[in-house]
């Protein structure tokens, strides 16, 4: 690396030591605050494993069965504890095999640095044994990537891959590092990254937009917040239910910003998006003005960008300029750091409720609850929901439990009944629907939150996609919970092929094999639910153990998850059958 | 919203690091937009390099893209500007059989008239250089194609803006910080 044009500041501790590259990796490592790290050994990374050997004891490294699950362990811990997760691999299929878990760190913000192994320098470009280009093929999924061939670069180059990782609108960082690198020995000394010239992470907040927000928010008849993520990476959980509560704003919520406000406020009125609630889609399109805080307007919670709350003034809290505009014409941008943004409108913000306004909500809720919720949660008939499964977990865990969940049906069930007291407790993949993220992103939530209960809740498809797991589970004794409801389908998809495509099941029936023999040949206690009157005690003796700890639910198989809005349809058609 | 498709000049300044390209071609090609050129040399800064990518977009599309280009680390600035807020010029090159020049009076008339250089001249072949619009270039090699081109090249669009950049300003803000 050119370290003229690199221009980042640091703080300056210059103690020197003579160590090799793969040393240096380690006491990088250390320096940041890693206690943790996740990964893979093989050929390229091997020095760096020898150091790892070495330093046991300071850093803890955990071995994955799959490099897939050592990214998602790494996006768990991040995501449960605001920290940066650190995932490991070796050159090659192990690079490659990270690539959907940054993917999906970098469409969910979510910081990651990622180290890889990488074959000598000198046999760059002569398609070596495991060589593959990781930068090149990681460069559209990164925030920012490097590879470093001279072991002079390692610090600067890890302390400004932690910085970008965490600073601002966080992502994934993959630096990959040749041999060669590792082995050669430099003068050590470590200095952390405080900025990079090039780079401005979080704008500072401009006074002037707060309060042409505030005064749209004041003089609103009916005003909508839907917040996002945004809200739990900036850490502004208290400023938006103090603003919540001051202008008395019914406020939604996206998948990812799910546990920011507990799910018992009353202020609080639920998702939006394709399977969120009634009410807050319904009335997106009947708000005067719509207060977006910290989400991105995907195409998941808008439906057709055409009739999206047209009728209202749009302002929108975002650190990312990019995201302003992007999908929806906003009318106020209010542009930084939503913890100082937010802290700053509740200053300009009158005392207000809104119960007429609020009324609505509820009114729409009580038809959802009527033509949906009921019979999820309190079914009648005699196959199990998943719904129920999610009330008893509730009422088990007391609502304080972190519920990871995959891709799917169950996964838009858990995020819609799930009862959240804290923060971070709702980790699932949500803009790259990666199935087989549950599994080892509970590992990572669990390492990171030992104090916490974490429950995993999978599909019978994508508990499959990363199974393997369980060895990890088993090998470092991660007292996680396991619930796979299982549908014998791939439920999402068969969900639309019953609605579009005339019940033409293609390829989404699944012959599953035993999945508590599985469990038990992990030696992880395991206990299977076909009933109804065996739910509630097999659940709480989930929650009681104290170890790891395997449930499968067995559900009606063909059930359908509503509300629903169709993919490019109004949020306002949103369908309740 | 069926807005009009131009031709933007998106100028962006950067660190000089190996990738980078890379990263903001993918912009374009991720949105399935074709780069009619893309020319990169140093800027009026030392160190700072300069991108200069011309495309057929919309406003929108131009405003969306300098936008996802911004947030790219080592990018330090982006703008966007129509044919009207640029200054900007092409520049190409012809090899042309020696033999000709005797042979066929014609193109020496053409070089003048055209205000084009003449780069060399040896037995075998003689190598022409000419800068400007694209229309003109393009006029340029029709006149000579009908006595025969060993060889043609054209540069990707050159251009500086009518209006002030503050590059500078934005980096002495930032290092002053």
């Amino acid at each position: 690396m050119n370290t003229e044009t690199m221009e980042t500041n640091k703080t300056a501790t210059t103690k020197t030591e003579r160590i090799s590259g793969c040393e240096a990796i380690i006491r990088c490592l250390i320096a940041e605050g890693v206690d943790i790290l996740y990964g893979y050994p093989g050929g390229a990374i091997m020095p760096v494993y020898d150091e790892l050997f070495k330093y046991q004891g300071k850093i803890h490294h955990v071995l994955t069965r799959h490099e897939q699950g050592a990214a998602h362990a790494a996006q768990g811990y991040a995501r449960i504890s605001g920290k940066v997760g650190v995932a490991m691999a070796t050159s090659g299929p192990g690079a490659t095999n990270l690539i959907t878990g940054i993917a999906d760190a970098q469409i969910d913000s979510t910081p990651l640095v990622c180290i890889t192994g990488q074959v000598p320098s000198h046999l760059l470009g002569s398609d070596a044994f495991q060589e593959t280009d990781i930068v090149g093929i990681s460069t559209p999924v990164t925030k920012w990537n490097h590879q470093i061939t001279n072991a002079e670069d390692i610090p600067e180059v890890i302390a400004k891959a932690f910085y970008i990782a965490k600073s601002g609108r966080p992502g994934p960082v993959l630096i990959d590092i040749t041999k060669d690198a590792q082995f050669q020995e430099f003068d050590f000394s470590y200095e952390k990254c405080e900025s990079v010239r090039s780079y401005n992470p979080a704008p500072k907040t401009n006074i002037e937009s707060v309060k042409a927000a505030a005064e749209l928010i004041n003089n609103a008849k009916k005003p909508m917040i839907v917040w996002g993520q945004g809200v739990i990476l900036g850490e502004a959980e208290e400023e938006l239910k103090a603003v919540i509560e001051k202008a008395g704003i019914p406020s939604a919520w996206t998948i990812l910003g799910a546990s920011a406000i507990p799910t018992s406020h009353p202020l609080n009125i639920g998702m939006v998006g394709m399977h969120g609630n009634y009410a807050p889609n319904k009335l997106t399109n009947e708000c005067d003005v719509l207060i977006a805080i910290g989400m991105r307007f995907d195409d998941r919670v808008t439906g057709d960008l055409n009739t999206y709350a047209k009728q209202a003034k749009v302002i929108h809290f975002d650190i990312d300029p990019a995201e302003i505009d992007k999908n929806v014409k906003t009318d106020v941008a209010v542009l930084g750091d939503s913890k100082e943004s937010l802290g700053l409108l509740l200053n300009e913000l009158n005392p207000n409720s809104h119960e007429a306004w609020l009324q609505e909500f509820k009114d729409l809720y009580a038809i959802e609850y009527e033509q949906v919720i009921k019979g999820d949660l309190l079914p009648e008939k005699e196959g199990l929901t998943m719904g129920e499964v999610l009330k008893e977990i509730n009422a088990q865990s007391k609502g304080d439990a972190a519920i990871v969940s995959d891709v799917g049906q169950h996964q838009m069930i858990a995020c819609r009944y799930a009862k959240f007291n804290k923060t971070k407790s709702n980790i699932t993949s949500g803009g790259l629907g990666t199935m087989g993220f549950a599994l080892p992103a509970a590992i990572g939530a669990k390492m990171a939150a030992p104090e916490r209960e974490v429950v995993a809740i999978i599909g019978d498809g994508g508990y499959q996609m990363n199974i393997q797991e369980l060895g990890t589970i088993f090998q470092q004794e991660v007292p996680v919970k396991i619930v796979v409801l299982n549908n014998e389908f791939l439920g999402m998809v068969r969900q639309w092929q019953q609605l579009f495509f005339d019940k033409r099941y293609a390829s989404t029936e699944m012959t599953n094999p035993d999945f508590v023999t599985i469990a038990k040949g992990y030696h992880i206690d395991a206990k299977r639910v076909t009933k109804r009157e065996e739910l509630a005690d097999a659940v709480k003796d989930m929650i009681t153990s104290k170890s790891s700890y395997f449930l499968e639910v067995c559900v009606e198989k063909e059930d359908n998850v509503f509300p629903m809005v169709p993919a490019g349809a109004s949020v306002s058609d949103v369908r309740l059958s | 919203m069926n807005e009009e498709i131009k031709t933007y000049t998106i100028s962006v300044y950067t660190e000089n690091n190996i990738g980078l390209l890379n990263r903001i071609s993918a912009i374009f090609q991720r949105r399935t937009i074709n780069i009619e050129s893309l020319t990169t040399s140093q800027s009026e800064i030392e160190n700072v390099n300069r991108f200069v990518i011309v495309v057929n977009i919309t406003e929108s599309q131009a405003k969306k893209i300098v936008g996802q280009i911004e947030k790219q680390v080592e990018v330090i600035k982006a703008y966007y500007h129509d044919d009207h807020e640029t200054i900007f010029t092409e520049s190409c090159m012809f090899k042309i059989k020696s033999e000709l020049l005797f042979d066929e009076p014609q193109i020496q008339n053409i070089i003048k008239e055209s205000d084009t250089r003449i780069v060399t001249v040896n037995k075998e072949f003689f190598v022409l250089e000419k800068s400007g619009r694209r229309h003109e270039i393009e006029a340029l090699r029709r006149d000579l194609n009908a006595f025969g081109i060993m060889q043609f090249v054209r540069s990707g669009r050159i251009a500086v803006t009518k209006d002030e950049m503050k590059v500078t300003e934005l980096l002495s803000q930032i290092k002053n910080q």
